[in-house]
């Protein structure tokens, strides 16, 4: 799945990293705690947290996530969109709830 | 490959959450650029960031030393900070004493110094309380 089918599937919102949505992504992690993204999110996947501030940039670089999906209505930082630019992260956002949009996205990859 | 005596020190400011993460993130675009194994670019990444954010966190900052030689990559975290009083707690996964408005970030699951553990080949921490620590990590190049 790419991330551009992502996007659709969740009606997101590209915040950065447009150029990259032909890209394809691999499974799906969910925590709002960074430690444990760090030890358990795999290269390729997409983040899903309702963690807006900058670290989350960090995380998602040191793993090589494909992209990060703020939630619930959740708006990242500016210091995070910029760092976002300036790091090269693919930044998405979504009005649905972490439990909503990972259920759709769990559907379509069946 | 010439390994031998490469070596880099870069400072961690205490509480400051906005440059947190890029001594990590400079210590793997260093090793990429040394063409060292992705694989295990990416554990001494992890084993970084949490060293480099328990320094932000716990700490009042210091520094994180990378040093690569023939046999290991040694990365050191050393903070002049309040110190860990009991060593076998703080490795407890869940353990944490950090405070709520860090927790609201998302820290302080208390899996950091676990994560550390997970990732290196050889772990050492030296802790005196009130004068700091210095965690010395060892990742070897077969595992
Ligand atoms: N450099 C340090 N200086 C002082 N205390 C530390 C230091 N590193 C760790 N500690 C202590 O050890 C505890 C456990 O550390 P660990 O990294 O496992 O969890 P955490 O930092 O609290 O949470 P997390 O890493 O999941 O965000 C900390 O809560 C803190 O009390
Ligand atoms: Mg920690």
């Amino acid at each position: 799945m790419t991330l551009k089918e992502l996007v659709d599937c969740i009606e997101g919102v590209v915040v950065n990293g447009q150029e990259r949505l032909e890209e394809k992504f691999d499974g799906v992690f969910i925590s709002d705690l960074l430690s444990d993204v760090m030890g358990h999110a795999h290269e390729g996947n997409v983040w899903l947290t309702i963690q807006t501030h900058n670290n989350v940039v960090a995380v998602a670089l040191l793993l090589n996530l494909a992209a990060i999906v703020f939630t619930a209505g959740n708006a990242p930082d500016a210091a995070t969109i910029e760092k976002g630019k300036e790091e090269g992260v693919v930044l998405l956002a979504t009005k649905l709830s972490t439990f909503e949009a990972a259920g759709r996205i769990y559907q379509k990859l069946q | 490959m010439d390994r031998a005596g490469m070596s880099l020190e870069i400072p961690v400011e205490g509480n400051n959450f906005s440059a947190a993460g890029e001594a990590a993130s400079r210590v793997k675009k260093t090793l990429l650029r040394l063409g060292i194994d992705s694989q295990l670019v990416r554990r001494v990444a992890i084993a970084t960031y949490e060293a480099e954010m328990n320094m932000v966190i716990h700490s009042d900052g210091g520094k994180i030393i990378l040093q690569v030689d023939e046999e290991e990559i040694k990365v050191q975290a050393v903070d002049q900070g309040r110190g860990i009083s009991d060593l076998e707690l703080a490795m407890k996964e869940g353990y944490s004493t950090a405070p709520d408005e860090v927790r609201e970030m998302g820290f302080g699951a208390g899996m950091g110094l676990p994560n550390i553990k997970k990732c290196a080949d050889r772990l050492e921490i030296k802790s005196v309380v009130n004068e700091g620590t210095t965690v010395v990590m060892g990742f070897k190049y077969q595992p």
